[in-house]
């Protein structure tokens, strides 16, 4: 097999192995279709059981819950992660979504038992290295972004928004500015600002970005009213720029008695060398598994600590550590309690052992070094592909737009579906939504010079066979995946969303 | 610094390529006086046994739940996990794979969802069930904001026998007015909700096993409610209990929402856990957070993606059904790993294994005087009363190696009714020494505060 091959899931020599069933590519059955209700790979006593403390509750209906024996259900599940792209298999350039080098350390000290065999409710004296953890990753962030407070719980980036935010309505509620009802959101936000604004009741005000990709500070001062609470601006921003004007866009919010909630989901361009708190957030979420390397796990779990300003420390929702004692219940006006427990302790084990590797150099070498590869990728493809913002440095982003597509019949997706045949994952496409056709490819810290001469050398010739009219190399691709294009139509239309005994299936598919 | 590629060589060679003479060219458009010119005061990097020794000395100052007799449960159990979950779940594959927005080349995550979805929707008695929430409590809370969209009615009525914690976390995303009733703690299990339902109401959420550890009567509830045209949301925290007790989907749930953390995740000190949220089709568009589906690709062959995204707000942004992004992907894996492994035969064996062992725990607790079991019905957790403030029996009993339980004041520091109560569980982790090492650590705390 050709070397070629960089970050295929498994690589077999040809194309076209993807649907023959070979054990390498394989076409794994549902576990429902070689399991079934009498095996087990779990050998547990058969007790005896009465009913007298059941109540009358005993399970009458069938559950129908496939089992499988322990060597069958190794391979099932090998088998399945094989049709899986991974960080560990090949550069996996997700703009905004920071696909890191996952260290193995962290996982191995999450499985400590004195971390992941305790019980959130166990007698705090019983917990206090715990206890310590939690101070200690709440020093690391509060240091790495000048802010006063931080509050460990959220359970992703999307609840650190919604725990950040309810900071703010409960700051506002309880001096008085409870009629601030709108928040600021500019075009480029990701979704996730909006819909948690949405979530907590505000209405939205867009404010639009202007020709460079950045945020106005005249723009906002239009936009700012006495009924406005807050702006949510990501920075750098989801375009991969640096806002310039952000000291100023804070200047303007505070003197219009408004919040500045930070989306920091992308501050490993900037950690160790920007502190957020210096630019005038009130509050910026942190997603752990982005920036601090817990393992994206295929879509969680995630972890979203939100620091927070000494205007807001007051109202961050319980529980939260202060002066090495776990405060579970405070009186007065902070918003309460956002999740069961102490939030995700697994993320705090590995994302403090990241922060102790790295050190405070080491993370600031590690944001200049993503920089660094996100410039190098721009630099190497900006004759051949479109950037949108040009004449500037990028941050840990390069952006691209598929103006340099016009006319070849290719479009965005079929380009990005084609790199998946070169055997890279494809960067995040069609987003942010104020660039046309967007490409947002973000390399991180983790890749090698010579990984990223190689996707960049695979990007140049991609580029050169779209515009020498070979569109159906791309209108076809994949075709080196386990599975081609998909029907997602199809899926959306008539929704099969669990799997039914085949006897069943007129029902289902109705 | 082990994790960063390049040489100082290569980092000039790159520059080059750009045109930058140093890499703070490359901050050139973040204002000066935001840059720091001198290091974080934070120390510097570090070899790895070095963290490692630091990590271990840390967990150290922890006392593990294996380390002695251990009856904590309220919401997070201490269940056995098979080595082969935490094996799999490890493979790179799994671990370092991002949500599947490439269905190509994510079959493998995708496929799994699919089948979590289908052990969910089993499991629960359900027609649907989406590929997972952050944990048991934020689901609740999404449940009854789903409820209310799909009422369009705003009054949502929590059981006493509630986890107080749900509650609190349902409260945070409602905010407190009239539209949210909360009833006061029920730990002797007394139904008060049936007579709580108006035609105002969009949901009445029920807890089974309730946080007191009765069985609850879901379908006296789910008849009342949808008699007012509410719906009913029922909570499991205790997932394993599904192998023994009814199915709330038999019994007229509309909405089920567990904390799936006992089945294939460690107790981590609160998280990552894994929330379950089960229904009926017919509200399936008003579900939040990601679903599979099933579909085929250009060759007609099965494969599967993320589908009815118009739900979400990478779509629909400040339209959408919920803010949530991120699900528990890999939490959800280990759960469905650890339920393959089990199958139905092995979950029902887990599930009599629980509920006999917890029998042994009430009869041993009803030997030991003063002790007063609330329960006439559990599956593997229960209430007792003492005599005396149950916080400083709790505290004695772990100063001696016992972890004995849950006092429910820490919990509800405000209500005197629930003082002196201690919430138990036992699982098929819980020994017959263990047991009577409690007893007999109870009888003495007891006597000698006598």
């Amino acid at each position: 097999m050709s070397m070629n091959n960089q970050g295929r899931p498994t690589g077999t020599g040809s194309a076209g192995v993807a649907a023959t069933g070979s054990s390498l590519l394989p076409n794994e059955p549902l576990l429902f279709e070689i399991g079934d209700t009498e095996h087990s790979g779990v050998d547990l006593p058969d007790v005896e059981i009465d009913g007298t403390f059941l109540g009358g509750f005993e399970r009458r209906s069938e559950i129908d819950l496939a089992g499988l024996t322990e060597p069958e259900a190794l391979r099932h599940y090998v088998r399945l992660s094989r049709l899986n792209y991974s960080i560990d298999s090949g550069m996996y350039p997700l703009g905004s979504c920071t696909m890191k080098h996952n260290p193995r350390l962290n996982e191995k000290m999450a499985r400590l038992p004195g971390f992941a065999d305790i019980h959130p409710l166990q007698p705090v004296s019983t917990v206090k290295g715990a206890l310590r953890l939690m101070d200690e990753l709440a020093h690391w962030l509060m240091t790495l972004t000048n802010t006063a407070a931080v509050c460990l719980t959220p359970k992703a980036g999307a609840h650190g928004e919604m725990a950040g935010m309810m900071a703010i309505r409960a700051a506002q509620d309880a001096a008085g500015q409870g009629h601030r009802r709108v928040v600021l959101v500019p075009e480029s936000a990701h979704g996730t600002n909006p819909a948690t604004a949405a979530f907590l009741g505000y209405s939205v005000r867009s404010i639009p970005a202007r020709d460079d990709g950045t945020v106005d500070v005249e723009a906002v001062k239009v936009a700012l009213s006495p009924d406005v609470a807050a702006i949510m601006l990501t920075n750098p921003n989801t375009c991969g720029l640096f806002e310039p004007e952000v000291i100023e866009i804070a200047a303007a919010v505070h003197e219009a008695g408004a919040f500045f909630y930070c989306d920091g989901a992308n501050f490993n361009a900037i950690m160790g060398v920007v502190r957020p708190g210096d630019l005038g957030i009130d509050a910026m979420h942190i997603n752990l598994h982005k920036t601090f390397s817990t393992p994206h796990g295929g879509g969680g779990p995630g972890a979203g600590p939100v620091v927070l300003s000494a205007a807001l420390a007051p109202f961050a929702p319980v529980p939260f550590v202060r002066k090495g004692e776990l405060v579970e219940h405070i009186e007065g006006q902070h918003l309460g309690r956002i999740t069961a427990f102490n939030g995700q302790m697994g993320m705090y084990v590995r994302a403090l052992t990241y922060m102790l590797s790295h050190g405070g150099d080491g993370l600031a070498q590690a944001a200049k070094d993503a920089v660094l590869n996100a410039n190098y990728i721009k630099a190497r493809l900006e004759r051949a592909f479109s950037v949108p913002f040009p004449g500037q440095p990028c941050m840990h982003e390069a952006l691209f737009d598929d103006s340099f597509l016009a006319g070849t019949g290719v479009s965005t997706l079929d380009f990005a579906k084609a790199l998946i045949d070169e055997g890279f994952h494809p960067m995040t496409m069609y987003f942010p939504l104020v660039v046309h056709g967007a490409m947002l490819v973000e390399p991180t810290e983790s890749e090698s010079k010579q990984t990223l001469d190689r996707f960049c050398d695979v990007m140049l010739d991609l580029a050169a066979d779209a515009k020498a009219g070979n569109a159906g190399r791309f209108t076809s691709a994949p075709t080196r995946a386990p599975r081609r294009r998909l029907d997602e139509t199809r899926a959306a239309r008539s929704p099969v969303l669990t799997w039914s005994r085949p006897e069943e299936l007129p029902q289902a598919a109705e | 610094m082990r994790y960063l590629p390049h040489s100082e060589a290569e980092r000039a060679q790159m520059l080059a390529v750009i045109g930058a003479a140093t890499a703070e060219d490359l901050f050139a458009r973040v204002p000066t006086q935001a840059l720091l010119h001198e290091p974080v005061n934070l120390p510097k990097h570090s070899p790895e046994f070095l963290v490692e020794a630091h990590m271990r000395a840390l967990s150290r100052q922890n006392v593990a739940a294996g380390d002695g007799p251990f009856f904590i449960g309220a919401g997070a159990y201490r269940h056995h996990v098979p080595a082969t979950v935490d094996h799999l779940i490890q493979r790179s594959e799994w671990l370092t794979a991002y949500t599947p927005y490439q269905p190509e080349v994510s079959q493998g995550t995708l496929q799994m969802l699919f089948e979590f979805q289908t052990q969910v929707a089993h499991l629960t008695g359900m027609e649907v069930a989406n590929a997972s929430m952050y944990d048991g409590s934020t689901a609740t809370a999404e449940a009854v904001l789903m409820a209310r969209r799909l009422t369009r009615r705003n009054r949502i009525v929590l059981s006493g026998g509630l986890h107080p914690h749900y509650r609190d976390v349902v409260r945070t995303y409602l905010g407190d007015g009239p539209d949210l009733v909360c009833l006061p703690a029920s730990p002797e299990g007394q139904g008060d909700i049936l007579n709580r339902i108006d035609a105002e109401t969009a949901a009445i959420v029920v807890q089974t096993p309730d946080f007191y550890g009765h069985l609850r009567n879901l379908r006296a509830a789910a008849d009342a409610a949808h008699a007012a045209g509410a719906l009913l949301i029922v909570v499991v925290t205790e997932v394993v209990s599904l192998g023994l007790i009814e199915a709330p989907g038999a019994l007229g749930a509309d909405i089920v929402v567990c904390e799936g953390q006992s089945i294939g995740n460690p107790l981590n000190y609160g998280g990552p856990y894994v929330g379950l949220m089960a229904t009926r089709k017919e509200f399936v568009r008003q579900m939040p957070g990601r679903l599979c589906g099933e579909t085929v690709d250009a060759d007609g062959t099965r494969g599967f993606v993320l589908t009815l995204s118009t739900r979400e707000q990478h779509i629909r942004r400040e339209k959408a059904t919920s803010n949530i992004c991120t699900n528990a992907g890999l939490c959800a894996l280990a759960f469905s790993i650890h339920m393959s492994l089990l199958g139905e035969a092995g979950l029902k064996r887990l599930a009599r294994l629980n509920h006999e062992r917890a029998v042994k725990l009430a009869r041993m607790l009803g030997t030991v005087p003063g002790v007063e079991l609330l329960n006439k019905s559990f599956f593997n957790e229960m209430t007792i009363r003492l005599p005396v403030p149950a916080a400083p029996v709790v505290e004695m009993l772990a100063q001696a190696g016992v972890l004995a339980g849950l006092p429910v004041s820490r919990l509800e520091p405000h209500d005197p009714a629930v003082e002196n109560l201690i919430v138990l569980a036992a699982t098929e982790l819980t020994t017959d020494t263990d047991i009577e090492m409690l007893a007999d650590c109870l009888n003495a705390a007891l006597q000698g505060d006598a």
